[in-house]
């Protein structure tokens, strides 16, 4: 028997999502998902993006640089999106033309700052009490391909700027915010400068170089780094990224045949010199994490680098043990997570160690962002696999306190729900 | 079982489209060459809500039969799709599937027009 009602008793009409809806609407079904792991203690994403173009003004009039300082702004003044920025405007595709609208924004209103904090710090607030993450590590991505800039002074100065602005006007209003220091690695001496002058500001959880760059982590110019890095105990992320403009790259006529293969491209030559040189040997208690190429790679690199090692030693001497034991003591984050097999993906997961090696990362708000959702459906692990790999591998890892931060994930929905009137 | 009017006839467009929270269940109905197609808002991808994304035809690219040589990309005139704003992933408004994989498709939700009105079964 048909119960019927009409279309005013609890009936709410939801909204096309674009450019403009509000993160905590585009987010509402990833809330949904969060009731299922708020029972556990800790979830911490390990690369969070907000666009900082909207906040580009702010951040050049940290740039030192007076000459740099004045071109940013005035080129900014002029209309160009990201002045400075190595970025070719015509080519960026990643929100599919309008299908997936969060990647480009977001450009929703916010609170007064003087009492809600910084609209960055609004913005990811709400994103990551939608997904029910207690920290997250947010990443500059604008900055993503400096290390291809033609002009070095630009990376160098940027990432000061970007740390300064980071330090000073995003965390300082939300404990929960956490950044890896940007380093310009153009600059060997630049980046140990700002290793010491961010090694005790405990929101800096580590140090990233942008992985889309063609220089050899091996050189020697870079071991006073490492040694540093080593001594403050923080560890180093390797963040992929896309680039079009490498000759073998130019062949790929469409974006996606781009992003699938730069992504992975780049961490594969940066680890593969890593290992072979014996860095993990060099520098034993450094901490290395390869984020944002997904995972399928790594047990292809495994295999590959054991056999023609084992074979050429006498061109990787500084091993003492296979290529595939150090990288099982390395940790990878898990976005873009390939899990459109699951067999392959649990073999994977077992090659790395994931138990302990691996760490939840959302990069929302990007197009192949992946919700905890990602980790909690998976069907092959364990309940403390899952609480691991989603925030306490990331605790051991970075030092954070094991104690949950988060709003109760059915608060989170309620106050939206009433904020909407429903 | 219950029924539920989600609007008059008149009140979606042809494309057109209305989302509706029922009581905690998330529905997206569609009106297609005058005819209804309604489904869950959870995509079989990751569960985001694909009725709240942007309306538009399917990408193809057709092929020279003689030389094989592609024709460039266009858009389809037969095939209307519904694109999951969370990562892009299309689904044909009649048939809820995925264009590449039909193991990936949107689950259906009986809807029927009576006296102008538009009713969907949840
Ligand atoms: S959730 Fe719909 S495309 Fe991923």
């Amino acid at each position: 028997m048909l119960d019927k009602v009409t279309r005013q008793e609890g009936l709410r009409e939801l909204p096309e999502l674009t450019l403009e809806s509000d993160s905590r609407d585009y987010l509402a079904r990833a809330a949904r998902q969060a009731q299922a792991y708020d029972k556990y203690e800790l979830i911490v994403d390990i690369d969070g993006h907000l666009h900082e173009g909207r906040f580009w003004g702010e951040l050049l009039d940290y740039c030192e640089n007076e000459v740099l300082r004045r071109d940013g702004k005035w080129l900014l003044k002029d209309g160009q999106n990201l002045p400075l920025v190595n970025v070719a405007m015509g080519m960026i595709f990643q929100a599919m033309q309008g299908r997936v609208s969060h990647q480009t924004g977001p450009r929703e209103g916010v609170e007064d700052p003087a009492k809600h904090g910084h609209p960055f710090v609004q913005i990811v607030r709400r994103s990551i009490d939608s997904m029910g993450i207690d920290y997250q590590i947010v990443f500059p991505t604008a900055m993503l391909l400096l290390g291809l800039n033609p002009m070095p002074d630009i990376e160098i100065e940027l990432s000061y700027a970007y740390c300064r602005w980071l330090t000073e006007r995003i965390l300082p209003d939300d404990k929960r915010i956490l950044a890896l220091g940007y380093l310009p690695f153009h600059s060997p001496e630049d980046c140990e400068k700002i290793v010491r002058k961010y090694a005790d500001n405990p929101q800096i959880t580590g140090f990233t170089i942008c992985a889309a760059r063609h220089a050899p982590v091996h050189d020697n110019m870079y071991m006073r780094l490492y040694r540093l890095l080593e001594e403050i105990g923080k560890p180093l992320a390797f963040h992929a990224g896309p680039n079009w403009d490498d000759p073998s790259f130019k062949t790929l006529n469409r974006f996606v045949s781009m992003h699938a293969l730069t992504f992975p491209h780049y961490n594969m030559i940066h680890l593969t010199n890593w290992v072979i040189n014996a860095l993990p040997e060099r520098f034993p208690k450094l901490k290395v994490i390869w984020v944002e190429s997904g995972l399928a790679w790594v047990p292809y690199l495994m295999q590959r680098l054991d056999h023609e090692v084992l074979l050429r030693q006498n061109e990787a001497p500084g091993l003492k043990r296979r290529p595939s034991e150090y990288m099982r003591e390395m940790y990878y984050t898990s976005q873009p997570l390939e899990r459109f097999d699951l067999d392959l993906l649990k073999s994977t997961m077992t090659a790395i160690n994931a138990e302990t090696q691996l760490l939840y990362a959302s990069d929302w708000p990007h197009w192949d962002f992946d919700t905890p959702g990602s980790i909690t459906t998976l069907p092959f692990l364990s309940d403390q696999a899952k609480r691991n790999i989603l925030g306490l591998n990331a605790a051991r890892l970075f030092n954070l306190p094991v104690k949950r931060v988060r709003p109760r994930t059915e608060d989170v929905i309620a106050k939206r729900l009433q904020e909407l009137g429903g | 079982m219950t029924d539920v009017v989600v609007g008059k006839v008149s009140e979606f467009g042809d494309p057109g489209r209305k989302v509706v929270d029922v009581r905690g269940k998330e529905i997206g109905i569609f009106q297609l060459d005058k005819t209804f197609y309604a489904y869950h808002n959870s995509c079989p991808h990751m569960d985001g809500p694909v009725c709240q994304g942007i309306v538009l035809p399917l990408t193809t690219e057709d092929v020279d039969p003689e030389t094989c040589k592609g024709l460039g990309r266009g858009f389809s005139k037969k095939h209307t799709n519904i694109v999951c704003p969370w990562h892009g992933m299309e689904f044909d408004i009649r048939t809820g599937e995925h264009p590449t994989d039909a193991q990936f498709r949107l689950r259906k939700i009986p809807v029927r027009v009576e006296k102008d009105l538009v009713y969907v079964t949840v």
